[in-house]
C-alpha cells in the first residue's frame, strides 16, 4: 500500500495547532464585527494590529537580531483591538506598543513574567483611564451566541491542551461569585452575569492560558488560575470592575518568577564531593 | 559599554516613556484649562464672545422638578427607574412677541409650569390659572415631557404633553387657557413615551405628531405585574415601547398610521428629530434609542417611512442614544445630527456622535461619517440633552451638552461597579431587576458638569464652560434655546432632574451680529415647522429648520436665529417652505428680526 499519496492532499490542509488560537480569535473578531459591529469600523482595530506587529518586528531584530513570528503580536493586536474602547486612535497604538515592549523588557531569567496583553491593558487602564474603558458590552445578550462562542474557545484551548486552565478558572469563578454573593448581599445572578460576557471570553481563552506566562505544571497551572479567581474576589469586593485584569496583573508575574526559581534549583547541577 | 546593557537601557527607558506619555498627556491638559479658566468677563467677551449667568431666581423661575415614587419593588434601583421627566418647551402661547417656558414635572401631585414672560426680566407662572398645571393625578401617570405646535392653524400653538401614563393634547384658546382634547387623538390608554414632535410628513399643511415609547405600554410602573421591566439587552433590546404616529385629518381629530407608515419597531426610544436628512422636501425622522442602534427613517413622499439607519451607519453600531440635535455645523448647507450618548472615563466610553452626510448623497442612499471626535466633542459625559446654537453669533454654531444621570447621597460612593456587572450579562439576567445590586444611595455618573463647546469655525471646538458660565452641577436632562430678552442673544434654558431651573443670561459681544427669522405659514403649517432657511452671507450660507420638538424632551424657540459675526454682508435668504414653495429674500439687514409669511 502507498501510504505517501494520500498523506499529501492532507498536508495542504494541515494548520498547525498552534495556529488555532490565531484563527479562533480572528473568527469571533469577524463573527462580531459582522453581527454586531462591536468595532465600529476598523481603522482602530488596525492601528491596534499595525503597531503590535511593526513594534515586535523592530524590537526582536534590536533584542535578539533575528526577525519573529508574527503570530502573537497578531493576537495581543487584536486583543488590544477588542477589548480597549476608546473614542481616540493613539490608546490603541500605544496599547500594542506597551504590550509588545513588555515581553522585551520585563523579563526574569530570559522569560517575560506578565501576560503581555494583560499588560497593556492595565497600563492603560491605570495611566490613561480619562481616555479608555474596557469592553463591557455583550455580544448581543443572547444565549445561543454564548454558548457558541464557549464551546468553540473550549474546544481550541482543548486542542492546545489547555483546557484544565479555562475549566478550573471557570469553576473557581462560579465559586466566588457564590462567596461574594453571600459577603456583599447582592443577587448571585449579578455576580455571576459579567462571566457571560465578551470580555471573560477573551480572558479564559487566550490570557490565562498563554503557555508563555504560564507555570509548567499542570497541577500548578490549575492552582494559579484558582488563585487568580480567588484574587479577583477581593478586587470585586472592592468595586474594581477590571478585577480579573488587575488579579493576572499581579499573581502571574508572582507565579512564573517562583516557577522559575523552582525550575533553575531543580536544574541546578549537584556538587560533588570529591572524594577523601 | 557593553551592547548588551545598552540595549537593554534603550529597551527599558523606551517603555517608561510609553508608560509615561498618557500621564504627560493629561497633566498638560489639565494645566491648558486652569489656565483658560482664570478670566474675567472683560477677558472672556474678548475671547470666547459671549458669557452666562444664571438668573432663574431674579427672573422668579422657582419651578423644582421632582422625580416620580414608582412601585416599592423597584426600590432597589428607583433612582435609575426614576430618573426622567425634567424638560422644558419653549413657545409663545399667547403671541405677545415674548418666549414663554413650560416645564414638566414627574410625581403624582406636583404640577407643571408654564412661565409666561412678562418682558421686563421677569416670569410669572400661568400654568395653574390657564389649566395645564396639574397633569400628574394620581392613576393618571406623571409627565414626560412636551411639545408645541399649531396643529388647527388657528394662530395659536397648542400643547401635547407626553406621559408614562395617558398622554394629553391641549388646545390653545387664543392664549386665554386650554381645553383638554386627548379625546380628539387615539391615544393609548397608556403609554411610557419620552420623546415627541410635531411635523407634517404628508404635506397636507396641517401638523401630525410622532410619539416615541420607553417601556413598554403594558408596564405600569406604579403597580408592577412582573419585576422582569428592563431591557433584554443593554446594545441590542426589542422589547421597549411601541411608537405612534397620529395623522391629523384637519377636523381637529387624528388617526393612527403608525403601521401604516412602517414605524413599528420596539426599541427604546429616547428622542426623536425631524430633519430633511437627503433634502428631498420631506421630513425625514431621526430616532435615537437606549440600548441599541439609532435609526434614521426616509420619508417615502409621505407614504411610508423606510429605515436606512444600519446602511448609513448611524444605526449601525449599538449605543444609548439619548437626544438627537440637528446643525450645519461647517456651513455647507447641510444638516448634521448630533446624538448623545454615555461616557465615563475607565468604564464605559461610548462618545457622543456627530453624523455628517456625504455631500451629493440623495434618496435612500445617504452614508454618514462620525466625526464628534474630529470636532473635539465627543466626550460629554452621561449625556441627555444637546442643542446647537450660535452662542457667541459669530456665524457658527456652538454646542450645550447636559450631563449627569443621577447623583446619589453618597458622592463618593459608585454604583458602576455594579451596573457593569449586569450590564454585561446574559438577557435573563439583565431584564429581571430584582438581579440588580441595590443601589443604596450611590451615584451613577453622578455630578457631571455640562458642556459647552464653541465652534472655531474651522473644524475644532473647544470646551469653554469654566470660563463662560452655564455649569452648574445637576443632573441635566433638557436644554432649550430662545432669545427670552428679545436682545438678538440666544440663551440656553435647562431642565434638571430633581433639581431646579437653569436660566442662563446670555451676553454676546456687541460687535457680533445676528438676523432672526420668524415665519408664519398659509399653505404650509401655520408654526412652519418643517420649513428650512438657507442663509447667504460673506461667501458663505447656513442651514436651518423649524423644528416641532429636538433635542432631549425639549423644544427650542419657534424662532431661527443665525449670527453673523463682525461687519457681515448678507446676500440673501432662501427659505424653503413645506408646502414646496421657496422664497427668496433680499435687502436683509443685521441686528433685524424679520417677520415672513408664506407668500
Amino acid at each position: 500500500m502507498n501510504t505517501a499519496v494520500p498523506s499529501k492532499p492532507r498536508r495542504a490542509f494541515f494548520v498547525s495547532q498552534k495556529y488555532y488560537p490565531t484563527i479562533f480569535i480572528t473568527l469571533i473578531l469577524v463573527a462580531a464585527e459582522m453581527s454586531f459591529g462591536i468595532l465600529e469600523g476598523y481603522p482602530k482595530l488596525a492601528t491596534a494590529i499595525i503597531a503590535s506587529i511593526v513594534m515586535e518586528s523592530i524590537l526582536s531584530r534590536v533584542a535578539t537580531g533575528k526577525w519573529r513570528n508574527v503570530a502573537s503580536a497578531y493576537i495581543s493586536g487584536i486583543s488590544i483591538g477588542i477589548l480597549i474602547r476608546s473614542p481616540l486612535v493613539w490608546p490603541y497604538a500605544l496599547g500594542s506598543m506597551i504590550t509588545i515592549a513588555s515581553k522585551y523588557v520585563l523579563r526574569y531569567k530570559n522569560r517575560h513574567i506578565w501576560n503581555p496583553s494583560n499588560f497593556g491593558v492595565v497600563a492603560l487602564l491605570l495611566l490613561a483611564s480619562d481616555s479608555v474603558a474596557v469592553l463591557s458590552i455583550q455580544w448581543g445578550n443572547n444565549l445561543w451566541p454564548m454558548l457558541v462562542i464557549w464551546a468553540l474557545g473550549f474546544f481550541i484551548v482543548w486542542r492546545v491542551n489547555r483546557l484544565h486552565i479555562s475549566v478550573a478558572y471557570v469553576l473557581s469563578f462560579f465559586f466566588f461569585a457564590l462567596v461574594r454573593s453571600w459577603i456583599s448581599g447582592d443577587p448571585f445572578f449579578a455576580e455571576v452575569a459579567p462571566i457571560t460576557g465578551p470580555m471573560y471570553q477573551l480572558f479564559t481563552f487566550f490570557m490565562i492560558t498563554d503557555p508563555k506566562t504560564t507555570v509548567s505544571s499542570k497541577k500548578w497551572q490549575v492552582i494559579v488560575v484558582v488563585i487568580i479567581a480567588f484574587v479577583e474576589m477581593i478586587f470585586r469586593l472592592f468595586d474594581a470592575i477590571y478585577a480579573p485584569f488587575y488579579a493576572l496583573f499581579i499573581v502571574g508575574p508572582i507565579a512564573m518568577v517562583i516557577d522559575l526559581k523552582i525550575k533553575e534549583k531543580r536544574e541546578a547541577p549537584v556538587a560533588v564531593k570529591p572524594a577523601s | 559599554m557593553e551592547s548588551g546593557k545598552i540595549k537593554k537601557i534603550g529597551l527599558g527607558t523606551l517603555l517608561a516613556a510609553m508608560l509615561a506619555f498618557p500621564v504627560v498627556r493629561r497633566v498638560w491638559n489639565n494645566w491648558q484649562q486652569s489656565k483658560q479658566n482664570r478670566q474675567q468677563h472683560a477677558q472672556i467677551i474678548k475671547r470666547y464672545g459671549f458669557y452666562l449667568q444664571n438668573v432663574a431666581k431674579e427672573a422668579g423661575i422657582t419651578f423644582k422638578h421632582e422625580s416620580p415614587k414608582l412601585d416599592p419593588k423597584l426600590d432597589n434601583i428607583m433612582p435609575i427607574i426614576a430618573s426622567m421627566g425634567a424638560s422644558v418647551s419653549v413657545t409663545d402661547f399667547n403671541n405677545d412677541g415674548l418666549e414663554d417656558l413650560y416645564f414638566t414635572n414627574s410625581r403624582y401631585g406636583t404640577k407643571n409650569a408654564l412661565y409666561e414672560n412678562l418682558g421686563n426680566g421677569k416670569f410669572k407662572d400661568v400654568a395653574e390659572k390657564l389649566g395645564v398645571a396639574d397633569l400628574n393625578k394620581k392613576g393618571t401617570g406623571v409627565s414626560m415631557g412636551a411639545v408645541w405646535g399649531d396643529y388647527d392653524n388657528d394662530g395659536y400653538e397648542d400643547l401635547f404633553v407626553y406621559k408614562w401614563g395617558k398622554c394629553m393634547l391641549f388646545h390653545n384658546d387664543k392664549g386665554k387657557g386650554f381645553t383638554n382634547v386627548s379625546d380628539q387623538i387615539p391615544l393609548p390608554k397608556w403609554a411610557n413615551a419620552n420623546t415627541a414632535v410635531w411635523f407634517d410628513y404628508d404635506h397636507d399643511g396641517k401638523l401630525d405628531l410622532f410619539v416615541g415609547g420607553y417601556y413598554p405600554a403594558d408596564i405600569n410602573l406604579w403597580h408592577l405585574k412582573t419585576t422582569r421591566i428592563m431591557p433584554t439587552s443593554f446594545e441590542y433590546a426589542n422589547n421597549g415601547g411601541r411608537n405612534y404616529l397620529f395623522h391629523n385629518l384637519g377636523n381637529g381629530h387624528f388617526e393612527d398610521v403608525t403601521k401604516k407608515m412602517g414605524l413599528t419597531s420596539h426599541k427604546w426610544t429616547l428622542a426623536v428629530s425631524v430633519v430633511d436628512v437627503n433634502n428631498d422636501g420631506w421630513p425625514d425622522l431621526v430616532v435615537a434609542n437606549d440600548y441599541g442602534v439609532d435609526e434614521l427613517y426616509i420619508n417615502e413622499k409621505g407614504k411610508y417611512f423606510k429605515d436606512i439607519g444600519p446602511e448609513s451607519r448611524i444605526g449601525f453600531a449599538p449605543k444609548s442614544g439619548m437626544s438627537v440635535t440637528p446643525g450645519d455645523v461647517f456651513n455647507r448647507g447641510n444638516l448634521d445630527l448630533y446624538i448623545t450618548n454615555i461616557s465615563e472615563p475607565g468604564v464605559l466610553l461610548q462618545g457622543n456622535n456627530l453624523w455628517v452626510p456625504n455631500l451629493g448623497d440623495s434618496g435612500d442612499n445617504m452614508i454618514y461619517r462620525n466625526l464628534a471626535n474630529n470636532l473635539g466633542i465627543e466626550l460629554g459625559g452621561w449625556s441627555y440633552g444637546a442643542q446647537f446654537g450660535d452662542f457667541n453669533n459669530d456665524g457658527h454654531l456652538d454646542l450645550y451638552v447636559a450631563n449627569g444621570y443621577v447623583s446619589g447621597k453618597k458622592r463618593s460612593s459608585d454604583y458602576w461597579y455594579d451596573y457593569s456587572k449586569v450590564a454585561v450579562g446574559n438577557q435573563t439576567i439583565i431584564a429581571d431587576t430584582k438581579n440588580w445590586p441595590k443601589m443604596n444611595g450611590k451615584s451613577l455618573s453622578g455630578y457631571q458638569r455640562n458642556k459647552i463647546w464653541v465652534n472655531d469655525g474651522s473644524g475644532r471646538f473647544q470646551e469653554v464652560g469654566e470660563a463662560v458660565g452655564g455649569r452648574e452641577v445637576y443632573d441635566s436632562r433638557a436644554v432649550a434655546i430662545a432669545d427670552l430678552w428679545n436682545t438678538g442673544a440666544q440663551d440656553i434654558v435647562v431642565a434638571n432632574q430633581e433639581g431646579p431651573v437653569l436660566l442662563y443670561k446670555n451676553t454676546v459681544d456687541p460687535q457680533n451680529k445676528w438676523i432672526g427669522f420668524k415665519l408664519t405659514g398659509t399653505k404650509s403649517n401655520r408654526s412652519a415647522i418643517d420649513a428650512k432657511i438657507d442663509l447667504y452671507w460673506n461667501n458663505q450660507h447656513q442651514l436651518q429648520m423649524v423644528n416641532g420638538g429636538s433635542g432631549f424632551c425639549s423644544e427650542n424657540q419657534r424662532r431661527i436665529y443665525f449670527g453673523l459675526g463682525k461687519h457681515p454682508v448678507i446676500k440673501k435668504a432662501v427659505i424653503y417652505w413645506p408646502s414646496g414653495l421657496v422664497q427668496t429674500l433680499h435687502s436683509l439687514k443685521a441686528d433685524s428680526l424679520y417677520h415672513i409669511q408664506e407668500d
